[in-house]
């Protein structure tokens, strides 16, 4: 395969600049790479035409001096940002063969700095899961297999395509969405980095929702920098969503390289959950040292409400998606099975048009927002969420940045926990907390399991403060140095 | 409390979605489980606390109550599944 997909993002954009190779080159290395890996299933939808159309226009652009800050580099989007003329599924049957009329916020950012749009990736349907095992496209492959086997393992999810392509040189960079760990757990099972930022840096319009106070979008890349470099393009304000923030978007990139001594990094001691696994732990302590070297003062922390973050989340999540899913009745667009009456209608519909974990979540959404139970559970949930929230602010009193790890295990075998809602909703134990209290996280791949896959640590910032997590992420990328790439079986 | 078959006929009714009879018993346990986790949340002192309802702390924006997209009803009806004379065409609703 070329040597041009094997680039980070910030190269290609060097590469670009200096004339090296064009955009319609590169876009066409990743166009041959993207069909050789069909295997992996990243890609639910390949728009090699509409690639190098663009590509073309962009090589237009720089030939006369127009270039943006993607010009030219080849991206895949999550099939949850809904993208113009280009069919925009969710990965649900329900949405059918929707074709977008307009475009997302988000995407028409990066489209407006010149990226290049490759095709839509697979997830877990309407991001609903960790494994991208929910998907109406059928699971995505990890690139990575364990040492001396060839059993299939899952991504994570539900950014599970973005998370694939982008550790298996299928794109640049990808975007992602995030409600409960859906960018930060699959950077983690795929070696790259993610970065969930403050609830409101992003815009959600366009962006299937998922659960509105929660779902926040941001990159999949290969490196920190080229993380800071995508969100920088992705984030600012827009009027067209009302939690939008209305602040000034930084050079993110800038941050990376910076100083971090003097930083204070919290340890809360309730992510050392019990059976937290020993090699879990122990890169845990490698992140600590790396930071220890960089001249950060390391501070034990307490969150005290952590354990409690996973069932607060499984019932604000699911209330908020029973109400947002209602919209799919099969009369406006999508898929729409008729009955002998409206109702029967709508019933068949979203029974033939949901899959098993979403309707799941609807029930229980329903459930908990029903009469004689929304005091119970909703709004004791919501109250939940305040504390949660407020074990935080009282630790950024004390702290700059969290360390914490990514995820409990390392990417697990598709099908190991299929059967078992709750052991597949662990998965998030670490990265929900973020969600709930709406701050930005940021998975970096910090070492390998003894099976030799991946395994990532997570920094957790203060509201608005992305920065000072790409420069401890820059700083512990750094320390690590160069991490080992998946073997090409596919 | 126990969610058993009644209650999830009557949630799945609420929610829209035709779940078979055979399918209710293995829903109700399924429910039951996750359920039984999320009971732990009732540990948790919460009086006096305010609901959390958004994780941004800004009042919503206002603006002019002015069209601002819109008048294309071939946009909105690119995606329906049956349309007539610039119209979405649903099931009878009045008897």
């Amino acid at each position: 395969m070329s040597g041009l997909t094997d680039l980070t993002l910030k190269a290609a954009l060097d590469g670009l600049a200096s004339k090296a190779f064009s955009s319609e080159e590169i876009t066409r290395a990743h166009i041959a790479a993207i069909e050789a890996a069909r295997a992996l299933n990243a890609y639910v939808l390949e728009t090699p035409e509409k690639a190098i159309e663009m590509a073309r226009a962009s090589d237009a652009r720089r030939a006369s001096g127009d270039a943006g800050a993607l010009d030219g580099a080849p991206l895949g989007i999550k099939d949850l940002f809904c993208t113009e003329g280009v069919r925009s599924t969710a990965c649900s049957n329900i949405i059918g063969n929707f074709v977008p009329t307009y475009e997302s916020s988000v995407t028409t950012r990066l489209w407006r700095a010149g990226a290049v749009m490759l095709g839509k990736l697979n997830m877990d349907e309407f991001a609903m899961g960790s494994s991208n095992e929910s998907s109406a496209f059928g699971p995505v492959t990890n690139p990575w297999r364990a040492k001396g086997s060839n059993r299939p393992l899952t991504p994570g999810g539900s950014s599970g395509g973005s998370a694939a392509a982008v550790a298996a040189d299928l794109c640049l960079g990808a975007t992602a969405t995030d409600t409960g760990g859906s960018i930060r757990q699959p950077a983690g099972f795929t070696g790259t980095v993610g970065i969930k930022p403050t609830y409101g840096r992003c815009s959600r319009w366009g962006i299937v929702a998922f659960a509105s106070s929660l779902d926040q979008a941001g990159p999949i890349a290969k490196t920190v920098e080229d993380a800071a470099i995508l969100l920088t393009s992705m984030a600012g304000h827009d009027v067209k969503d009302s939690t939008s923030l209305s602040v000034d978007v930084p050079d993110f990139a800038s941050f990376v390289g910076k100083d971090v001594k003097g930083l204070r990094i919290g340890i809360p001691g309730e992510y050392r959950l019990d059976g937290l696994q020993p090699e879990i732990a122990a890169l845990w302590d490698q992140g600590v040292a790396w930071l220890k070297d960089a001249g950060c003062e390391i501070v034990d922390i307490s969150l005290p409400h952590t354990k409690y973050a996973l069932p607060a989340y499984y019932i604000i999540a699911p209330a908020e998606a029973s109400s947002n899913l209602a919209r799919y009745d099969g009369m406006r667009f999508g898929r729409r099975e008729e009955g002998t009456n409206l109702t029967e209608t709508y019933e068949n519909t979203r029974a033939s048009g949901f899959g098993a974990e979403v309707k799941r979540r609807i029930l229980i959404g329903t459930y908990v927002l029903s009469a004689g139970y929304y005091d119970a559970y909703y709004l004791k949930a919501l109250k939940v969420r305040r504390r949660i929230a407020e074990d935080f602010t009282a630790a950024f009193h004390k702290v700059d940045a969290i360390l914490t790890p990514t995820a409990p295990s390392a990417a697990f075998p598709i099908g190991e926990k299929s059967d078992d809602p709750v052991a597949m909703y662990l998965n998030d134990v670490f990265t929900v907390t973020t969600n709930l209290a709406g701050l930005p996280g940021l998975s970096l791949p910090a070492g390998q399991s003894s099976d030799g896959l991946p395994l990532g640590l997570q920094l957790i910032g203060r509201p608005l403060d992305e920065g000072t997590l790409f420069s401890l992420a820059g700083a512990m990328e750094k320390a690590r140095g160069v991490m080992a790439r998946p073997d090409r079986w596919w | 409390m126990a969610i058993d078959v009644a209650t999830v006929r009557k949630v799945a009714r609420l929610a829209r979605i035709a779940e078979p009879e055979d399918r209710l018993e293995s829903l109700a346990s399924e429910l039951n489980g996750i359920m039984a986790w999320i009971e732990q949340l009732s540990e948790v002192n919460t009086d006096g606390v305010e609901p959390m309802t958004s994780a941004v702390e800004q009042p919503l924006p206002m603006r002019d109550d002015v069209v601002t997209e819109g008048g294309d009803p071939r946009l909105v009806l690119a995606n329906a599944p049956k349309s007539k004379d610039n119209f979405f065409v649903v099931p009878k609703v009045v008897e």
